[in-house]
């Protein structure tokens, strides 16, 4: 009672449990004070990717939890299947762009709160948007999306002298996921734990029927649908690609697909299954996103008050029988191309490609020999095939300063042969070149080693 | 945690006076894999990779065969391959431009080669792929039929097969359907 009279009874009694009182679990630089859950309010911005079914959980709960700066950003548009999980939507909603009605529904419920939406593909922006983020909450349902935004995030991470991760360059990221009755939660600090790339193992890789089971002997339902998707379309359309989102298109897979479920006695297809196994569709659960979102929201608010130290660092749930869940603490991949530090190499501005890959041979971390070199997607050198290491030859002699756009520092990655245990094996490196000489660098550099 | 916010601040000066200019989206994963792939290409005689879009779109490319062995000795075939930023997390696509007769490929160009659908892992690469394509020539399979008619033939009259196989290629009709010439 003393405490509900210090402070305003307020929305935000349940978080001020949080922040304002100090505790034997929090992070080592967790300060409570009524200024750490205003700055939340006013200064931590907080993106979300997605407003589908988690992303509708996230901007609820990451509102309600006193983040009151938030941007959404999703492509999509509101379809009538969507309403029974995805609560912010209603059925005049139906064609709207998701992004703005879950903004201007959660604003309309929770005052104070600043929700900026932004209908348009993760591609559309520009770096610089999602740097001006502190963290960016991930509602995603493919490892496409995953993987650009992990892109993203991760080239704001510098690392220093020593190779360690620059604290200020770090772009936390909280991942949520769900499949049916199963998802998971984790927290990606790139630099710090795995990114997205270390585990990409972790996804499945999608079921796929051999084509000609699809065109000969179909025993499933399945089988009939993808082979009205992918062969009897191109053959009766020609030059029209298959568009998931048109419902002609999908009309019309389905019609196809019936035929030859009759033709072939399997029962079975119906128009929602179509969809399903065309658009790759695993039933959503809402109490699963709910879930999900919940750890999610958590784990954010973790990441920018250090109320408590956060999860290490992959949460999984399965409600399906009873409830299973835990938490696993997966290792970064240390030669990780997105995440990892990379070789740090110092030249003149005066090397030149050739020189270089000598360099990269003499170089006693890297010992490599036969260097195929690519920076931010143009390749300065392939050793094969032969078509392209004609085109790449006259670089050869070029000064690798200039290759690079005259930049004072910049990642290139290598791919070649070196020495492990005796034995050539073929590597790919990530490499940052830094050019001696060149405005500062030199000062940056030791300012983060100290 | 405070420390974050002025951290961020901090972050803001350094990124204004940083010498390297704005942060580039880096090459996805899938790209750098892709390169890797490439660059180490060890390709039989009977193999040719062209890049349409020039030296730094890898993500693009096509590949001519011909078969040095078997039924299609003489022919020339294209093939397109198209690799998304996720690969070796997904198969790269490929397509047979060149019309030909063959139990594994249909009229469309969609080829029945496991390791392009349901056996592809990460550890294959582009090199296994072109010499599973190379392979479908050299020991055509009428157990895994998508043009079901060729199939059939291959399996009952190897003989009549063998000079469908040559009428196609030399730019005629097998049945009702025409295949333009490819020797």
């Amino acid at each position: 009672m003393a405490e509900s009279a210090a402070t305003q009874p307020s929305r935000s009694r349940d978080l001020d449990k949080l922040l304002l009182r100090p505790g034997n679990l929090v992070g080592p630089r967790f300060e409570p004070s009524a200024q750490l859950r205003d700055d939340v309010q006013n200064h931590a911005r907080v993106l979300v990717v997605g407003a589908g079914g988690l992303g509708c959980e996230l901007l609820k709960d990451l509102a309600l939890s006193g983040f009151h700066n938030l941007d959404v950003i999703d492509m999509d548009r509101i379809e009538v299947t969507n309403l029974n999980r995805q609560f912010l939507f209603r059925v005049e909603d139906v064609g709207k762009p998701k992004a703005e009605v879950a903004a201007k529904r959660v604003m309309e419920r929770i005052s104070g709160v600043n929700i900026v939406p932004h209908f348009c593909r993760i591609e559309d922006k520009d770096i610089d948007f999602y740097n001006d983020f502190m963290i960016i909450a991930l509602g995603l349902d493919s490892v496409e999306a995953r993987s650009y935004i992990n892109n993203v995030a991760c080239s704001f991470l510098e690392y220093d002298s020593d190779d360690n991760p620059l604290e200020e360059t770090i772009k936390p990221m909280v991942d949520g996921g769900t499949e049916g009755f199963k998802g998971h939660a984790r927290v990606i600090l790139p630099g710090v734990t795995p990114c997205f790339e270390c585990t990409i193992w972790l996804f499945p890789p999608q079921v796929k029927f051999p084509l000609c089971t699809l065109a000969e002997t179909p025993r499933t339902a399945a089988h009939c649908i993808e082979y009205a998707h992918l062969i009897k379309w191109n053959e009766a359309h020609g030059g029209t690609a298959f568009d998931p989102d048109n419902p002609q298109h999908m009309k019309w897979v389905y019609d196809e697909a019936a035929k030859r479920a009759e033709l072939f006695g399997i029962p079975g297809v119906t128009y929602s299954f179509t969809q399903g196994v065309v658009k790759n569709i695993i039933p959503a659960i809402a109490s699963t996103n709910a879930i999900i979102s919940a750890a999610c929201t958590l784990e954010t608010l973790k990441i920018a008050t250090e109320c408590s130290k956060t999860m290490s660092n992959y949460l999984t749930y399965n409600g399906s029988e009873g409830l299973h869940t835990k938490v696993a603490e997966f290792e970064r991949d240390k030669d990780c191309l997105v995440c990892g530090p990379g070789v740090l190499i110092e030249v003149d501005t005066s090397v030149t490609l050739q020189k270089f890959m000598n360099l990269l041979e003499e170089h006693p971390k890297l010992q490599l020999t036969k260097a195929s070199i690519t920076h931010r997607g143009k390749n300065l050198y392939m050793q094969a095939p032969p078509v392209l290491e004609e085109m790449t030859r006259s670089n050869l002699c070029l000064p690798l300063f200039e290759l690079m756009g005259k930049l004072s520092k910049d990642v290139i990655h290598v791919n070649g042969m070196t020495n492990k245990n005796n034995q050539k094996v073929s590597c790919l490196r990530k490499l940052r070149v830094t050019f001696k000489g060149v405005d500062g660098v030199t000062d940056m550099d030791t300012a983060g080693g100290a | 945690m405070i420390k974050l916010f002025k951290v961020k601040e901090k972050q803001r000066e350094l990124a204004e006076n940083a010498s390297g200019g704005a942060p580039v989206k880096k090459q996805s994963a899938g790209e750098l894999r892709l390169h890797k792939d490439i660059s180490e290409l060890n390709l039989p005689k009977s193999c040719t990779i062209q890049f349409p879009n020039g030296k730094d779109d890898l993500m693009n490319f096509e590949v001519t065969i011909r078969p040095d062995d078997g039924y299609y000795l003489g022919g020339i075939f294209l093939f397109s391959f198209q690799v998304s930023p996720i690969y070796p997390h997904e198969a790269p696509k490929v397509k047979c431009k060149t019309k030909v007769y063959h139990p594994n490929i249909d009229l469309e160009g969609n080829v029945c080669l496991n390791i392009l659908r349901e056996d592809w892992k990460p550890v294959l690469n582009i090199n296994t792929v072109i010499y599973g394509l190379y392979h479908l020539f050299t020991e055509p399979n009428y157990e895994d039929p998508l043009n079901h008619d060729a199939a059939a033939m291959l399996r009952e009259n190897p003989k009549l097969f063998e000079s469908n196989v040559r009428r196609a290629m030399a730019g005629g009709y097998v049945g009702q359907t025409f295949f333009p010439r490819c020797i």
